[in-house]
């Protein structure tokens, strides 16, 4: 097994595990081709590693039967998926006029000054990545986030601040 | 239509309404069983056409038709593409279907599918609705388990598939063909049309794609009847007019007491909306303009909110159209900029960068924004951001798909409707520069995430 260090982050080679190879190829059935799997590979990767690194680009077009250019050109276009890991909680803000008209960017505000972080930044501890998100369909509970599948509901900054300290507290126990 | 009994919504808030058995209990699958007992796909498409069934999802094209632009005989394979991108700023009335109804948006699925003769339907579903994920993935796995999903359901020739596919956090996959190249494993580039996606979409084979909502409401035509459906919402006015029929969900939020998805009959008006669902304006305030149909749809005045939420209002006062019939309302204490910020900044964000005249009129438009609410806002902007609206997007034929008119509608809207105040903001915010004509630099936009 090689070993590779980009990001500041040491990956082994592979990167793919055995599991996360037989996760990716159960969907090859579902589509008439493999490069149609590359969002759902992407997806699985992005939850092991809470990223995709580009090490581990080739490893998955070898496995789509594509070149490693044809991945990444998707995997650029799509802002979720980053090349360094986000915290063990990912977290995100509304920003969208629904939200915003309830205080969203004071929310968003709020919870950059309790973590330490700007938008999309991670917090010293590697606990808590921040995001601002557009509208996550949840404009009846404006102003909304979304962290660990969970929508948070009606924010206040002052709610930010008890849930800064309550995300830190999922990632300790596992994200 | 004060006893107007939810349709779509009758089973949310049941205990368990996302199960099979509670589903069955309501009469849940009465519909395809129907079919399946002895209508043909022609009887279905027929059906769904004269049911007068317009998409739900922004366009509102009629869906029988647009199942007719199939090739006749195709040997197949046919896609479905159900579209629950879901993304329109102010609309969330598909997941609430998703998350509460799994089941009707199944059953509609299937009809969908064997009027059209669709064998496997991709269901594309934004990555931020992760309970709407779990609980349909459960009711497919239900529906496999008894039978009503896979091969030669209820022992007919009839064989049907559905996988659910997540987006990863981009609107623009919301557009159809937008949604078919992010599922074949590209970037969301929307594709020029012609073609359309019935003669070659997703795999490069004939497809279909509808909404969430639309395909909910087929259970209930096939069920209740075309002279059911056509008895709920406002009729055609004309040859030209396909009218607006059924029963319709209105989200609305922002600054009312009781935000929420509320279902009425196609033509419900936004002052209804507000007073009747909305618990009226928060607060005791005065409303002072509301988004009618997502923010792509463009902005209202007060004074325009008595305009049936139809196919037909929104644009007797140059709204683009219903959009999603998602509502957010601004009381007296926004200001015009205050919206379009939060507008063009979000098209700014979105714009898949394909088109220059989307790349980068949203950008500017934003950059704009930025500067006039910085206090360095000039005359001249109001007439740029007109400018900008007026050459960005298929109307004026300079760009590939509608995201640029949906960036352009609320720019071009506010200077029609509120140039007054524009013009007051940025003499009171810039009182010795309102008037320079030379160019201004840019202010140093802050990049936030992604
Ligand atoms: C920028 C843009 C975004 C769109 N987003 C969605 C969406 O999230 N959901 C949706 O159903 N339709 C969306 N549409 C409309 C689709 O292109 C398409 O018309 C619709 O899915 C067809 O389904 P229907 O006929 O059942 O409405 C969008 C269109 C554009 C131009
Ligand atoms: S109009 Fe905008 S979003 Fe649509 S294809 Fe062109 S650049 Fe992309
Ligand atoms: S605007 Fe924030 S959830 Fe829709």
């Amino acid at each position: 097994m090689a070993a590779g260090t980009a990001n500041g982050v040491t990956w082994t080679k592979p990167i793919l595990t055995p599991e996360i190879r037989a996760e990716i190829s159960a969907y090859f059935p579902r589509y008439p081709n493999k490069q149609a799997v590359t969002l759902p590979a992407l997806h699985i990767v992005n939850e092991k590693l809470r990223c995709v690194p580009m090490e581990a680009i080739p490893e998955i077009a070898e496995m789509l039967e594509l070149s490693p250019a044809q991945v990444h050109d998707t995997l650029s276009f799509y802002g979720f998926f980053k090349a360094e890991p986000h915290g063990t909680v990912r977290a995100w803000v509304c920003r969208s006029i629904s939200c915003a008209l309830r205080g969203g960017d004071e929310v968003l505000d709020a919870m950059c000054n309790k973590l330490g972080v700007k938008p999309g930044g991670m917090t010293a501890d590697g606990k808590v990545t921040l995001e601002f998100g557009e509208c996550l369909g949840v404009c009846e509970h404006a102003p909304a986030m979304l962290a660990n599948d969970k929508v948070y509901k009606n924010m206040t900054a002052e709610q930010a601040g008890l849930l800064a300290d309550e995300l830190r507290a999922q990632a300790d126990a596992g994200g | 239509m004060a006893d107007f009994e939810p349709v779509l919504l009758a089973n949310v808030g049941k205990a368990d309404s996302w199960t099979l058995p509670v589903y069955e209990q309501n009469g849940g699958y009465q519909a395809i069983r129907k079919v399946l007992g002895g209508m043909s796909p022609v009887d279905v498409i027929e059906t769904v056409k004269s049911s007068g069934l317009r998409g739900r999802g922004g366009a509102g094209f009629p869906t029988g038709l647009k199942w007719t632009f199939l090739p006749k005989d195709h040997p197949g394979p046919i896609y479905m593409c159900v579209n629950a991108d879901e993304s329109e700023p102010a609309t969330f009335n598909n997941r609430i279907l998703m998350e509460d109804d799994p089941h009707q948006v199944i059953e509609g699925i299937m009809l969908g599918c064997f009027a059209t003769r669709a064998r496997v339907a991709y269901l594309y579903i934004r990555v931020e609705y992760p309970t709407a994920y779990k609980r349909l993935q459960s009711a497919i796995d239900e529906c496999y388990a008894t039978g009503k999903l896979g091969q030669n359901i209820n022992g007919t020739d009839f064989s049907l598939d559905i996988f659910l596919h997540r987006g990863a956090a981009a609107y623009i996959c919301g557009e159809e063909t937008g949604l078919i190249e992010s599922l074949e494993g590209k970037r969301a580039w929307p594709r020029i049309k012609p073609p359309f996606p019935a003669v070659e979409g997703a795999f490069r084979k004939p497809t279909v794609v509808n909404n969430i909502e639309t395909l909910a409401c087929l259970p209930h035509i096939i069920n209740r009847g075309v002279d059911w459906f056509k008895s709920i919402g406002i009729p055609s006015t004309g040859p030209r007019d396909p009218g607006s029929y059924g029963p319709k969900l209105y989200c609305v939020s922002g600054h009312v007491e009781k935000p929420g998805c509320y279902e009425a009959p196609l033509g419900l008006t936004t002052r209804e909306l507000i007073e009747r669902f909305g618990g009226g304006v928060w607060k005791g305030r005065k409303g002072k303009m509301s988004v009618p149909g997502g923010v792509s749809m463009g902005l209202m005045t007060e004074k325009e909110w008595d305009i049936p939420l139809d196919f037909a209002g929104p644009g007797k006062v140059g709204c683009l159209g219903l959009g999603t019939a998602a509502v957010t309302v601004m009381d007296e204490t926004v200001g015009i900029f205050d919206y379009l910020t939060y507008t063009c900044r979000f098209f700014a964000h979105e714009s898949c960068g394909q088109c220059t005249p989307c790349r980068e009129g949203t950008s500017w438009s934003e950059r704009i924004l930025q500067r006039i609410m910085a206090g360095k806002g000039r005359l001249k902007d109001i007439e740029l951001l007109n400018t900008i609206g007026n050459s960005i997007g298929i109307t004026p034929g300079t760009t590939i798909c509608g995201l640029a008119d949906g960036a352009a509608w609320p720019m071009k809207n506010a200077v029609t409707k509120y140039r007054d105040e524009m013009e007051a903001f940025i003499k009171k915010t810039n009182p010795n520069g309102w008037g320079v004509e030379d160019a201004v630099e840019a202010l140093q936009l802050v990049q936030l995430g992604h």
